[in-house]
């Protein structure tokens, strides 16, 4: 039912019976609550979006140089999405096997982000680009840094599917953990990707 | 109703939900089950409870203010830094801490599950947790009274660059601590969020469609996804401020020289500051009202035995006001030097906002007008709200343009208006819900001699604080200041009798503060010696009212979920046996329908 008919039912008219069985849109509850939480997300980076954008206008603003590696942790979060989204398939096809691989390949691959996001500060730092150099650095920094935590926390839950797996679960219960992560990281690859786009176009 | 109307959709009578063990968890240990809970209802209690007591803290705050005005130098404490720290302490605690996490943590956690006929948050564990963080964001905010310095004293409205200079107090460490402290709150107000939000989507019991749900829920599930979506300001803002002041960036910083130092700062907006602040600060505003406007709207259909006027208006309304919400942040700013087109534009969309508003106050008099008003405490604060709603409403309405804004911007008119309109509309609300479902959590009445009091006194009070502020404001008093008197009697400009008035308003919030004493004596005493309040004591349609036990134990509603068959307000429907029809009562006999 789009929303504009539900909005204009009328409720008053009593004794319509059951409206339907099912609750809810018919998506797993924790899908629909990932949705949401990606919602929020998209409102931080949103606003951290808009706010450069104005402080880019003011007269101090000095475009950051972009440093190479950016290129190179671009192309392992793209690469530790495609794993996931294959332990994804996989799971859905019951390949334990595949399953446990496109994890672990994804989770290490997204840690290696992590590692190489950590030396690309080091070589700005070491280049004297600090976080309080100029606006356009602070901006780098902190928006780098909200990314990384985001990716830390789907890390955290990346390891607890993944020691249920080791652990012996089937891959049918951890179906839908495997899904999340992968949906998640879709989307923190995307926000990534505008993040890196607006570096280098400003 | 003509019987074509009537429409079939599914099966009649589905067989009720048979109870899954697994959905319901248990817990064993007493921690567990009153500390560690993670019943929703328990949760709730918990948020209340919590958030009772700061705002208590906050109400002395602002008694000790109103001493300092109407008697300045008479207690010696009060200096002016603390002064402007109780202001801002006052300010934030009574927005963020009390309303919102009395709202949505409050009554979010214990409506939602019970109103829509569900076991539980969809994610108890989470809620749990959201619980804990908010009590670590209070403990955060309560420890800047102990550190060096104090509470910061910026305003609620924390603006840099005078937040993080020195100068103003608090600006070592108090700023710092109240940045983590909303950093915390936000992020467990957004595990408990996004639970009330899915739990909304996902767990409603069969039959009950979104347009079949209380008014109530529509609110809080609304002003949820607000904070949702706002909150992310704040927490942005925060943590950007924090940098500012801690690293030496300068996002918010300009070049700046205080104190005769040139400070490392430059180039920063604090334009930008008051554009992210005021993106989440005006859907705040909505984030206490439209739960306020659900409650009230409840309160009226019970209590005058009639169905809610226009539902369908009432529900678009609410998700309007959301949604416009969130692009008229800057009148906030009118003097802040912005661009005179974009106060055109704030200006405009800030006036269209009252026709949605104004048309649920419309309905609320037409539920009124003709009903069987029962003149019980929850009515006398549901037609309180009302009444201060309107009142605050029209001096927005003023204060929305840019004209009229300017002289008045940082005057007792603004004070006024927006006590009216946010603060005391709102917690006229919480006091309504609170004799209102006060009997569900806990099987007794609240005391209602006691309860006329306290309203009286209450309501009658507040208009003595609040209408006299705005001739204040007309005057030209300016808001924030520790004292018009000069050392010598008063400034030329400063008449004597602005100064009774003064005097006036801190004895009627001295009264009216006292007067909240009874109301908490109120609430310790029925629980344990108010008359047994039975199920349904108002003659309620809505689900809550319908469990088998009360207080509803865990699980809420006993072996069977209970299925909906009817909107929430069939009150007084002709030819039915009883004025009211709970929401899981089937067609047929006295329904006053043919089944
Ligand atoms: C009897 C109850 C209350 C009294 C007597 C009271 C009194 C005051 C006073 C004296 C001020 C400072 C005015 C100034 O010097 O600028 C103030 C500010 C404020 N109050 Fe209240 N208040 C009450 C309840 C509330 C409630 C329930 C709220 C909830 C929204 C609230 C929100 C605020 C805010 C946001 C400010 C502005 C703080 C700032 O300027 O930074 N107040 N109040
Ligand atoms: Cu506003």
């Amino acid at each position: 039912m789009s929303i504009f008919s539900t909005l204009s039912t009328k409720p008053w008219v009593a004794e319509r019976g059951y409206v339907s069985d099912s609750h809810g849109f018919g998506l797993p509850t924790a899908r629909v609550f990932l949705s949401v939480f990606l919602g929020v997300v998209t409102a931080i980076f949103g606003l951290l979006t808009a706010a450069y954008f104005i402080r880019m206008t003011y007269a101090d603003w000095q475009p950051l140089p972009v440093p190479a590696l950016l290129w190179l942790n671009t192309a392992i979060l793209i690469l530790s999405s495609v794993a996931l989204q294959w332990a994804r398939t996989s799971a859905r096809h019951q390949q334990a096997d595949r399953v446990r691989r496109g994890l672990l390949a994804g989770g290490a691959l997204a840690f290696a982000f992590l590692v190489g996001q950590f030396l690309v500060w080091q070589q700005l730092g070491s280049l004297g680009y600090f976080v309080d150099t100029n606006p356009s650095n602070s901006f780098f920094y902190l928006i780098t840094g909200l990314h990384g935590l985001h990716l830390l926390g789907g890390l955290v839950a990346w390891l607890r599917a993944s020691l249920r797996l080791w652990r012996g679960a089937e891959t049918d219960k951890i179906r839908m953990s495997v899904e999340l992560c992968a949906v998640y990281w879709h989307f923190l690859l995307l926000v990534w990707l505008v993040m890196f786009g607006l570096l280098l176009v400003t | 109703m003509a019987l074509t109307d009537v429409t079939h959709d599914a099966q009649d009578f589905a067989p009720p939900a048979e109870v899954e063990e697994a959905e319901v968890y248990h817990p064993k240990t007493w921690l567990g089950k009153y500390v560690f809970s993670q019943d929703a209802k328990i949760i709730a209690l918990q948020y209340s409870i919590t958030a009772m007591a700061v705002g208590l803290l906050a109400l002395v705050l602002s008694v000790l203010m109103r001493v300092q005005l109407a008697w300045p130098g008479a207690v010696s404490f009060i200096t002016p830094d603390a002064y402007i720290q109780f202001v801002t302490m006052h300010g934030m605690i009574m927005v963020v801490y009390l309303l919102t996490a009395l709202f949505l943590g409050g009554f979010g956690n214990y409506l939602i599950p019970l109103m829509l006929g569900a076991r539980d948050m969809v994610f108890p564990y989470v809620n749990m947790i959201s619980y804990w963080i908010y009590l670590v964001a209070v403990l955060i905010l309560l420890a800047s009274f102990f550190v060096p310095g104090g509470p910061t004293g910026s305003g609620w409205t924390l603006y840099p660059p005078q937040a993080i200079l020195p100068g103003t107090p608090g600006s070592d460490w108090g700023i710092t601590l109240m940045c983590i402290s909303l950093g915390f709150f936000v992020i467990g107000f957004t595990m408990g969020g996004l639970n009330y939000v899915v739990t909304v989507l996902q767990a409603r019991t069969r039959g009950m469609t979104l347009m079949r749900m209380p008014l109530t829920i529509w609110a809080i599930f609304t002003a949820t996804v607000l904070a949702l979506l706002a909150f992310p300001a704040l927490l942005v803002s925060a943590i950007m401020m924090s940098l500012d002041n801690l690293l030496g960036t300068s996002y918010f910083m300009p070049a700046i020289i205080s104190l005769g130092q040139q400070l490392d700062h430059s180039g920063g907006s604090p334009i930008l500051f008051q554009h992210l602040f005021w993106f989440f600060g005006h859907p705040e505003v909505y984030i206490v009202a439209l739960p306020a406007f659900g409650v009230i709207s409840e309160l009226i259909s019970v209590h005058a035995r009639k169905n809610i006027f226009g539902y369908r208006l009432m529900v678009w309304a609410i998700v309007v006001i959301g949604g416009l919400s969130f692009i008229v942040w800057a009148h906030h700013m009118y003097v802040s030097g912005m661009n005179p087109y974009f106060g055109f534009f704030f200006a405009t969309t800030t006036l269209i906002i009252a026709v949605p508003t104004a048309i649920k106050v419309y309905n609320w008099v037409l539920t009124l007008w003709q009903g069987n008003i029962r003149l019980n405490v929850p009515m006398l604060f549901a037609i309180g709200f009302v009444f201060t709603f309107i009142n605050g409403g029209l001096t927005g309405i003023f204060l929305g343009n840019v004209i009229i804004d300017v002289p008045l911007s940082d005057t007792y008119f603004v004070v006024a208006h927006f006590h009216m309109v946010m603060a005391v509309s709102p917690i006229l609300a919480v006091f309504g819900a609170v004799y209102h479902w006060y009997p569900k959590i806990t099987g007794r009445m609240l005391n209602e001699g006691m309860g006329k009091f306290h309203f009286w006194m209450t309501f009658v009070g507040l208009y003595c604080i609040y209408y006299p502020m705005h001739y204040l404001g007309i005057l030209g008093v300016p808001r924030r200041y520790f004292a018009n008197a000069g050392a010598n009697g008063l400034p030329d400009w400063f008449p004597e009798s602005a100064q009774m008035v003064n005097v006036g308003i801190t004895i009627a919030a001295i009264i009216v503060a006292s007067v909240q004493l009874v109301f908490l004596y109120n609430l310790y005493y029925s629980a344990t010696r108010g008359k047994p309040a039975g199920g349904n004591p108002w003659g309620a349609t809505t689900l809550e009212w319908q469990t088998a036990d009360t207080p509803p134990t865990h699980g809420n509603f006993g072996k069977e979920l209970p299925s909906v068959y009817r909107w929430a307000y069939d009150y007084s429907v002709p030819g039915a046996e009883e004025d009211f029809i709970p929401q899981n009562v089937p067609a047929g006999k006295g329904t006053g329908h043919a089944s």
